[in-house]
């Protein structure tokens, strides 16, 4: 990248400038609008100075909604707190099935592994509405609706996939020959995976959880259907926003920046994993 | 310790098959170079007697107990492997204790790797990551995870092929001392046949899943027990020639591209059918005049070789031969026409239909 001629070196920053613009503005602007009151968002023009206020980020802590019509009652924390809970059991119940799973089907060749395999990628294929009527019976039959339990049940229709498919590729990656060595150093093979497989796929393991925690966290339909409002995450919660006496556009920002934030800083944090997993094969033999 | 035993292994994958009943014992102590062409079943065998396969017929035994179905961290077994197998999460350092296995005190473990990277000289990178290391410490560093748990049976997978030239030579001559240290039964596979006799104690010839010859490095060379295993063994390669041999007055001769030469004494049966006759490069001698047994011969190219001169030679009937000669020597120049001599002792006999030898080296071999 150091090399080539001037024009080409500002050119290239012309164009990272714009592309950069045109995919940050959104989240720029939601954040601006977070700070501001619905009567400011709503003037035209629009503005770029403004007096900012956290009157937003004080009616979404506080759940107490100020509107033209009245106080409205928002459990807005509830929700996030909701989103955590799903999200992250999820993920976890998912890692602990999925990563042995993908480690037999990356290593072991048996009867119907491959269908079995697609089969459980093909939950993703189906619309979500598909499963839900029947799945929603099937809960109130088992007592399953409404209870944390099920939508972290019917949450692994998301995460379990993505995790099997996309740890199953690193664990293929890592030469068998390596946990061969471990096993004649005199170790089991229970250590092998442990000490050696896991451990060499952990970046590719991070990924497939961050993955599939965003997907999760996005979800929208699973829970609107089978919860009821206490457990509700972010993404069925912010419908509160659109109130008799008109949309909060304030809230709603707030509520959107406070709600992206956990799984921007994941993201970022799990950033070197990421590159150093991408880069695992230098490292190999 | 305990002796290595394999007994009519045999393993078919679909349509091939890398191990035809192969039966070798390796006594403790010993180093046995199993050598062959590229997929002609080495790793395969090293392989099974690892864990990693299971033979479909056969045994395998190590100090008399059978190994197989047995799990690979039970057996005893210490291995390096060619791609070096090195844990790339892991400090060289905690790849040697590894080989120690899951119940190695800490303390014991240290003092153990300490030991052991001293033989092998690598204490000074002990704390690197093998990503840290160049090919040569990768390699020492898995001959000393393969060597710290002092295993009955050490498998060597062709352990000095991704290592530059000049430390495979001196591997070579430093794996003999430091394998017969550990006393382990060592089988050590290699694709190159001078790392087989500078190393090994025995060579088993494997060539498509069958051991053609199992003997001592000079016996191999001086007689090998067939066509493939005399092509095996030699750079440049053995010279072969169809001949009828037989047997005049006590003594074998044949026909060389038109001249009758003699080709030792016939005792037994002479071998009348065709035969391939095979004379190393290195036997062969040039001389400007001709004589009893000489064969006239063009030369086509010579190339200087430093410690010995190869020269390309076509024969009257069109057969090209090889002679490696000494610097020394009458050598001729291209375009030359020269005769070519050999010791009838040097000339080797296979039959033409099975490749197995005949003749006087079999009888040298059984006196």
């Amino acid at each position: 990248m150091e090399h080539g001629s001037l024009a080409g070196r500002i050119f290239r920053g012309i164009a990272l400038t714009l592309i950069l613009l045109f995919f940050m503005f959104p989240i720029v602007w939601i954040f601006l609008m977070s700070f501001q009151t619905n009567e400011q968002i709503l003037r035209i023009p629009p503005r770029i100075l403004f007096e900012p206020t956290l009157a937003n980020y004080e009616a979404l802590i506080s759940g107490q909604l100020r509107t033209a019509a009245g106080n409205l009652e928002i459990s807005f924390m509830r929700n996030l707190w909701n989103s955590f809970v799903l999200s992250g059991a999820a993920v976890l119940l998912a890692l602990v099935l999925g990563v042995p799973a993908a480690y037999a089907f990356a290593r072991f060749k048996f009867r119907l592994g491959e269908t079995i395999a697609f089969t459980l990628l093909s939950f993703r294929f189906a619309p979500p509405l598909l499963v839900l009527l029947p799945l929603s019976l099937y809960y109130q039959q088992l007592g399953l609706n409404d209870t944390y339990a099920g939508i972290v049940w019917v949450y692994q229709l998301i995460a379990l996939p993505l995790i099997l498919w996309i740890v199953r590729g690193y664990f293929e990656d890592i030469s068998p020959d390596i946990e061969h060595a471990y096993r004649l150093a005199g170790h089991s093979w229970r250590e092998a995976f442990t000490r050696i497989a896991v451990p060499l796929a952990g970046p590719g393991i991070a990924a497939a959880g961050l993955l599939s925690f965003i997907f999760c966290w996005n979800n929208f339909i699973f829970a609107l259907i089978l919860a009821s409002a206490d457990k509700q995450p972010v993404t069925v919660g912010a419908l509160a926003f659109v109130t008799a006496s008109g949309i909060q556009y304030g809230q709603i920002a707030a509520a959107i920046v406070l709600s992206v934030t956990p799984t921007l800083l994941l993201a970022l944090y799990a950033q070197r994993y990421l590159v150093e997993g991408l880069s695992l094969g230098a490292v190999k033999g | 310790m305990a002796r290595l035993e394999i007994e009519a292994v045999s393993k078919t994958f679909g349509a091939a098959k890398p191990a035809d009943g192969l039966s070798l014992t390796v006594e403790p102590g010993e180093i046995v170079a199993v050598f062959g062409p590229s997929g002609s079943g080495k790793t395969v065998l090293l392989r099974m007697i690892a864990g990693m396969f299971e033979p479909d017929e056969g045994d395998i035994l190590v100090g008399g107990h059978s190994i197989v179905g047995a799990a690979p961290e039970r057996r005893g077994i210490g291995m390096a492997f060619q791609n070096f197998a090195l844990f790339p999460h892991m400090s060289a350092r905690d790849n040697i204790a590894s080989g120690l296995g899951a119940k190695a005190r800490a303390a014991d473990a240290a003092s153990r790797v300490q030991a052991i990277s001293r033989l092998l000289k690598i204490e000074h990178v002990l704390g690197h990551a093998p990503r840290e290391l160049s090919n040569g410490q990768k390699q020492r560093t898995a001959l000393a995870r393969a060597l710290i748990g002092n295993p009955e049976v050490l498998l060597l997978d062709d352990p000095l092929r991704n290592v530059d030239a000049k430390l495979r030579y001196e591997m070579r001559l430093e794996l003999p001392n430091l394998l017969r240290r550990s006393s382990a039964a060592v089988l050590y596979v290699t694709q190159d046949y001078r790392e087989a006799m500078a190393i090994a104690d025995r060579i088993a010839v494997l060539v498509d899943g069958r051991l053609e010859q199992i003997a001592s490095p000079e016996e191999i060379y001086a007689a090998p027990a067939s066509v493939a295993v005399a092509r095996l063994f030699g750079d440049p390669s053995i010279n072969l020639a169809e001949i009828g041999a037989f047997a005049v007055q006590g003594a074998l001769s044949g026909t060389v591209a038109g001249v009758n030469v003699r080709l030792g004494p016939a005792d037994g049966q002479p071998p009348d059918r065709l035969c391939w006759l095979g004379v190393r490069p290195e036997d062969l001698a040039i001389s400007s005049a001709g004589g009893d047994g000489a064969i006239p011969a063009r030369v086509l190219a010579v190339t200087p070789m430093h410690e010995k001169a190869v020269l390309l030679l076509r024969l009257a009937d069109g057969t090209e031969w090889l002679a490696a000669l000494p610097p020394d020597a009458p050598q001729g120049a291209a375009d030359d026409n020269v005769f070519v001599h050999f010791a009838p002792e040097a000339a080797l006999l296979f039959d033409r239909a099975t490749g197995v030898r005949v003749g006087q080296a079999h009888q040298r071999q059984a006196a």
